[in-house]
């Protein structure tokens, strides 16, 4: 195999195994936030039950974040040296006000938030929560504006750097809006919504199925389905106007997503398997004019077909086109089950349906599945530019890294991660099945008195973490 | 001063800044075996840099972030040609954070004793792979078109392995006594010979780096030949190294800490200004990579001092602030790892 697929077979299993963890973190951190609030309101020990177990979950998931996320940062330069050159004063801008605005906020916090229980007062630890909350969001800003700069360039222009053209920034602020940053963002953010919500779900409707911790579990249950149902809806309105975007800045793009060939008006293929060589959509149910209407409203507005690109230029038609089916379909579920619970939940039948809750159960896995899979099809979407229209993914590459590299160490991340893997579905399995704790009713003046109540739990020197 | 100069300093203060603090807890890391003995002791060591190890790495982050945006030539030179170093490295640091978060979550006695070897290996095998990429940054490196061309065997050669080696001494040190200032009774007793014996060898090791630095490497002194002032700072360095064994004497490990942190500090300094204006030096008569020749626009520049003229004190006051809360000697909460 070639240095230029493996280099893009390291970076698609470093940073989708990277993916599985921020997008959680981001959507539990709000659910942590409403906790921590719900417990400093109330003053109730069943929400600071609540509190530490659902911070106990966030922290494993957090340490695997950041365990993964590092690679990514330094990833550009050791594969991709071409493109660090080439766009390090732009992407690299990004990358370093990540650093410097969300990294050292939420790993700061973290601390506290995890530690600080015994240490500090109830609104500094509720402070503290908010803070890993809001770094984990700004982490997002920033890398998503770096993502989308490399979809739909803005604020830039090409001068002659040391070692050849680059991009230089020229304003600033239409590099941070540019065209598509934005309702990526919000985009992105329904996804760690919908991740959120259903990971609490699917736990709280175990519980509830196993007859465990029933009040933790309806109340978890209940904001876990309200994080998921506002994840699913905004997921659809902002995957409409990122659409809308890429149908005006990446209509090759577009066309791959849809299976949309010919310059025409365009259906909206519900399923199907794309055929590059003739052109056309094979095995499939679509709504005539459907995304003429979608993106034009007018079903019979024109729009443009992947065969105005040249070949070349093309991305990988059919996984783009199923990979971005596969996420639409794992939407419609989302909008479907939660309207289903929400009706449940108003007729006073939310938890009694054991087959509605084990589907919540499962519900966990296409909610990661969809975020995997609309990042694949929207990255593979941009093929084979790397920069789209401005610099091409086989010119990125890293001008001394050979093919033994590279593949050498996608072997080592592929055994460390695999193992890493399985050490986090222990962990987090163990902590699930552990449950949260009895709460603890005490006296005000022993909130902080944090070694009087660890001794009273009589866990002092107990393993459990 | 120009932006590149700006930068250059900036950078050296990012790279302090993770030294100092990543610099403890890297050598806790790699002390981690040899002092602690029972189960409740390891977990004390791993607990006294339990809630701040995550954010001292943020420190690396950030310098590799600043590095891409202030000198993408430099990061995209530098990162592929110690490519095999730096996955190593990666991988190590992954092993790292991994051991810390999941050794205490289970009961097991094998469990926890291969997360304690992965958190010792991986604490000493990441400032091993980090002080050779330093000495290999002094040294010097073959450099076509800004492009490093060797193999990676090239950069394994004696003298970046002690710089290594006085890397790992310097950090485990430095880690003694911060281990020291947070335990007590038997285990902090144990820790007083690991102060001496690794005084004793990063001492050693100093010297010898030094003189053959001067020796093979003259060329570093020349901008404290133009500036004697910058004497002073050598020889505040060399006061703060021996002052290291006179508090440790007198009982006085605060006063250690502070020495070392300032000796780290000062090294890295003392690392900028043999530099300087190179950032990838070349071995004989290739063109050396300068802040000038890596440097972004200068547009951009000014944008990230302004960025990180805001975001740097709020870094700093979060960084005091979670210091200050986990103050004092360590405890094993509910929630410690």
């Amino acid at each position: 195999m070639d240095v230029l697929l493996l280099s893009r077979l390291q970076f698609a299993l470093t940073i989708m195994f990277h993916y599985l963890f921020p997008p959680l973190t981001i959507g539990l951190g709000a659910v942590l936030v409403g906790c921590m609030s719900l417990w400093w309101a109330t003053d109730e020990a069943r929400y600071e039950a609540m509190a530490r177990f659902w911070t106990r979950i966030f922290a494993v998931n957090f340490a695997m974040g950041v365990a993964t996320g590092i690679v990514m940062e330094f990833e550009f330069g050791t594969n991709w040296a071409a493109y660090s050159r080439y766009v390090g004063d732009v992407f690299g801008s990004a990358l370093a006000a990540e650093g410097i605005f969300a990294f050292f906020l939420e790993s700061g916090f973290l601390g506290i938030l995890v530690f600080g229980w015994d240490r500090v007062s109830r609104p500094v630890h509720w402070f503290a929560s908010l803070m890993v909350f809001l770094g984990s969001v700004f982490s997002s800003v920033w890398i998503v504006i770096a993502n989308s700069w490399m979809h739909t360039p803005a604020g830039y222009h090409i001068v002659e750097g040391p070692s050849g053209p680059r991009a230089e920034i020229t304003d600033f602020w239409a590099m941070v809006f540019n065209p598509s940053s934005m309702e990526r963002l919000w985009h992105v953010w329904s996804g760690s919504f919908i991740l959120g919500g259903a990971f609490v779900c699917s736990i709280a409707a175990w519980y509830v199925l196993r007859d465990r911790h029933q009040w933790f579990a309806e109340r978890s249950f209940k904001a876990g389905l309200v994080v998921l149902t506002l994840g699913s809806w905004s997921a659809l309105l902002s995957g409409h106007q990122a659409g809308e975007t890429v149908a005006e800045y990446q209509p090759a793009k577009l066309a791959a997503f849809e299976g949309h060939f010919h310059t025409e008006a365009a259906p909206l293929w519900l399923f199907g398997v794309p055929d590059t060589e003739a052109q056309e959509v094979r095995y499939g149910i679509a709504v005539p004019g459907g995304l003429s209407l979608l993106v034009h409203m007018d079903p019979n507005h024109p729009m443009e077909g992947l065969a105005e690109t040249p070949k070349e230029d093309w991305p990988n038609v059919d996984l783009v086109f199923q990979t971005y089916h596969g996420m639409l379909t794992i939407g419609m579920f989302f909008l479907a089950i939660t309207t289903l619970a929400l009706g449940l939940w108003a007729t006073g039948r939310l938890f009694r349906y054991r087959l509605v809750l084990w589907t919540f159960v499962g519900a966990v896995l296409p909610a990661y599945a969809g975020n995997q899979l609309g990042w694949i099809s929207v990255e593979v979407g941009r093929q084979p530019w790397i920069v789209h229209g401005m610099l091409r993914t086989d010119e990125a590459l890293s001008e001394m890294v050979t093919a033994e590299m590279v593949a050498g160490s996608i072997l080592m991340f592929g055994t460390v991660y695999s193992l890493l893997f399985v050490v986090w579905w222990w962990v987090l399995n163990g902590k699930i099945q552990h449950g949260p704790d009895e709460p603890v009713e005490r006296l005000p003046s022993e909130a902080r008195e944090g070694l009087l109540t660890v001794a009273a739990r009589g866990r002092m020197a107990d393993g459990e973490g | 001063m120009d932006w590149a100069t700006l930068w250059f300093v900036l950078l050296g203060v990012l790279l302090a800044g993770y030294a100092i603090l990543d610099g403890f807890d890297l050598g806790v890391g790699m002390l981690h075996l040899l002092v602690a003995k029972t189960d409740h002791e390891r977990r004390l060591v791993l607990n006294s840099i339990g809630p701040l190890w995550d954010g001292n790495e943020v420190w690396l982050v950030t310098f590799g972030g600043a590095l891409f945006a202030a000198f993408p030539e430099a990061y995209a030179t530098t990162f592929s040609g110690f490519y095999l170093p730096f996955m190593l490295l990666l991988n190590m640091l992954i092993f790292r954070a991994a051991a810390i978060e999941f050794r205490s979550k289970v009961q097991s006695d094998t469990w926890r004793w291969l997360w304690d070897i992965a958190f010792s290996v991986a604490s000493g095998g990441t400032t091993l792979l980090m002080g050779v990429a330093v000495g290999n940054l002094v040294w010097g490196v073959e450099l076509e078109d800004g492009i490093m061309v060797g193999s990676t065997l090239d950069l394994l050669h004696p003298y970046a392995l002690a710089v290594g080696t006085l890397a790992v001494s310097l950090f485990a040190m430095h880690g003694s006594i911060y281990l020291y200032l947070k335990t007590e009774g038997e285990l902090q007793e144990r820790l007083v010979p690991w102060m001496w014996r690794t005084f004793g060898v990063f001492n050693g090791l100093y010297v010898l780096v030094t003189m053959a630095t001067l020796v093979l490497r003259p060329d570093v002194t020349r901008h404290l030949q133009t500036y004697p002032a910058a004497w002073l700072l050598v020889a505040a360095n060399i006061g703060a190294v021996m002052n290291i064994p006179r508090s440790i004497f007198k009982g006085n490990a605060g006063q250690a800490f502070a020495s070392s942190t300032f000796v780290v500090a000062c090294l890295v300094f003392l690392l900028g200004a043999a530099l300087y204006p190179n950032l990838v030096p070349a071995l004989g008569d290739g063109e050396s990579l300068t802040i000038f020749l890596a440097a972004s626009s200068e547009s951009t520049l000014k944008l990230m001092a302004l960025i990180a003229g805001l975001g740097m004190p709020m870094v700093v006051s979060y960084t005091a602030i979670v210091y200050w809360t986990f103050r004092g000697k360590v405890k094993l909460g509910e929630n410690a790892y």
